[in-house]
């Protein structure tokens, strides 16, 4: 796929994202606005699936531990042909397999439920694990999101990830500063969040636009270090791509209403 | 009922068992192998046996995330820990998604002894028993403990099976453990007594006590507390008029609340259940600490006489 059609799936993501929360009246579009280069890059240019085998054995594995970011990972399962388009208007309703965050047992293409914070890199961890014991070449993707890491857990298996050196794993992280009650400085500093990073004992990548395809595509195909997991840091914005919404704690967690949908559907495409 | 072993001994000598005959065993530890046993897994199989360090919440996903790979987990620890700091882990992570992963957890109830109150877990079979589909389990003996690590992992689920510190009585007889299914210990028609893990021999020891009393008590080993033996507890509740339920675990929420459930409102009779009384543990030896909670033999017997 070329970088074009890349970016032509990254737009449509984010009409999903805003459709999405719009129909539901409520959802995340900020973190999943965010997020989409990130996932679009895995899922398209990384992951060996399988959207016909959605539990083929030997496929490669995506934890979304930011789970809120559900709009967007919905966009890129259907984009890969794991979901259809019209499971889209039942997003958040009753009997729905689209739940508010992903849902395992419901979604295909989801192999981790998800949402409740700190844990997916966890997950992530006995994936790995699992296919280095089975002696699959199986690579395992985690996202997490940056208010995140304030959850202690989060560094338990970064330490685990290291000691049990995980270099079939990448940590994707979501950096766009903002979180539920203000920026991630204001909540619960991260402090020298790179430097945390290296020495938790990571293969970092630090990625200055985490919204630009070509400087995701690139960290997601560096060479990965033999025994030392590796971490993407990618800074991003808050609700990329629509005005209104980008570097807007505000839009953490709120749905557009009719007019702004309109709104931002119209910047999108423009 | 002369010899002694921990769960927690028969769990680790049957995890080596297992992990023998089935390559997909691993076993996840945080850091007291030494203590739940698995220590026994980690010298036998090393490449299989993975310790978390002092980190039961990542303990808890990891082996939620192994579980997918098509492996069978048994991830333990202190039961405090397991089931208490990690309850939303097993929740969410586990439960949830429904994945097959084994839990057992050790140094439950009061009879830690010395560790104390901090470290007796006594709301464990509570706090899982609430989750949708988790399956508790409470093996009385170390036969019934090797049993039911069998038959765990020929179950595809999530299970929950709580194992003791302390060195028990092994019944003389071998009976067959299946999830989900009661065994009669002892026949009686003046009351009937559901008891789990330890309790089930004081339980039997209590109910001769009160044969000499001319009470006729059947004794019940409810080793699996969820889903409960709802068949066998109704027809004991029905024969004998008279239940006491009797767990090392808080009254709120265990063995007895699991009981209850099955006879509110469809059997009418007497209920009375003995267990720690909504308070906390205590450190103690471990045989003085049971005595305190009222939770010995000659004890029981006595609060199933006043219960009558």
């Amino acid at each position: 796929m070329t970088n074009q059609e890349l970016a032509q799936v990254c737009k449509q993501v984010r009409r999903d994202i805003i459709n999405m929360t719009a129909n539901a009246g409520s959802g995340h579009p900020g973190g999943s606005l965010s997020a989409v280069e990130l996932m679009t890059g895995v899922f398209f240019t990384q992951m060996r699936v399988d959207p016909k085998n959605p539990k083929w054995e030997d496929r490669d594995r995506f934890v979304l531990s930011k789970g809120h970011a559900a709009p967007c990972y919905y966009g890129v399962l259907a984009e890969k042909g794991f979901i259809s388009r019209d499971e889209f208007q039942n997003f958040r309703q009753l009997h729905s397999i689209l739940q508010g965050h992903p849902d395992a047992k419901k979604v295909p293409g989801v192999d981790a439920s998800t949402g409740s914070l700190g844990q997916g890199v966890s997950i992530a961890n006995g994936m790995a694990m699992g296919a280095k014991l089975l002696g699959k070449d199986t690579k395992v993707y985690v996202m997490c999101g940056d208010g995140e890491c304030q959850e202690g857990q989060i560094w338990e298996a970064f330490m685990a990830a290291a000691h049990y050196k995980l270099d079939n794993l990448t940590v994707l992280i979501d950096w766009n500063g903002l979180q539920i009650d203000g920026s991630n400085d204001e909540v619960m500093s991260l402090g020298d969040f790179p430097a945390k990073l290296r020495a938790f004992g990571f293969d970092l990548h630090e990625v200055a636009d985490g919204n630009d395809l070509e400087q995701v595509l690139a960290a997601l195909n560096a060479p990965t270090v033999p025994g030392k997991p590796k971490c993407i840091l990618a800074h991003t914005v808050k609700g990329k791509g629509v005005s209104f919404m980008e570097n807007q704690a505000g839009w953490h967690g709120k749905a557009p209403n009719a007019e702004q949908r309109e709104q931002a559907l119209k910047e999108l495409e423009g | 009922m002369s010899e002694k072993i921990a769960t927690r001994e028969a769990y680790g000598r049957a995890l080596v068992e297992l992990g023998a005959q089935n390559d997909k065993v691993v076993v996840l530890d945080a850091d007291l192998a030494g203590a739940t046993m698995t220590k026994y897994f980690k010298a036998a199989c090393p490449d299989r046996f993975f310790d978390m360090g002092i980190a039961e919440a990542d303990l808890v996903d990891t082996a939620a995330g192994l579980s997918t790979m098509g492996l069978i987990p048994f991830a333990s620890t202190f039961a405090m820990f397991g089931a208490g700091r990690a309850y939303e882990q097993v929740r969410n992570s586990v439960a949830y998604p429904k994945f097959n992963v084994k839990l057992v957890m050790s140094h439950a109830g009061v009879s830690v002894g010395e560790d104390g109150g901090s470290h007796q877990c006594i709301e464990d079979l509570a706090l899982m028993r609430a989750i949708p589909g988790m399956t508790v389990i409470v093996p009385a003996d170390a036969n019934e403990t090797k049993a039911a690590v069998y038959a765990m992992a020929k179950y595809n689920g999530p299970v929950y099976m709580r194992t003791s510190r302390l060195a028990s009585p092994v019944f003389e007889e071998a009976h067959p453990f299946e999830i989900g299914k009661a065994t009669v210990l002892r026949e009686g028609k003046d009351v009937a007594v559901f008891a789990c893990g330890l309790m089930v021999s004081e339980a039997l020891e209590a109910a001769k006590l009160l044969a000499a009393d001319g009470i006729d008590a059947a004794v019940i080993n409810v080793s699996t507390i969820k889903p409960i033996d709802a068949e066998c507890v109704t027809k004991y509740a029905l024969q004998c008029g008279k239940v006491v339920t009797v767990e090392e675990h808080s009254v709120i929420g265990g063995l007895g609340d699991a009981v209850s459930s099955v006879l509110m409102g469809k059997v009418a009779c007497g209920f009375t259940k003995l267990g720690v009384q909504d308070e906390f543990g205590q450190s103690g030896k471990a045989a003085d600490v049971l005595r305190e909670y009222r939770l010995a033999a000659d004890l029981i017997a006595e609060d199933i006489k006043k219960a009558l």
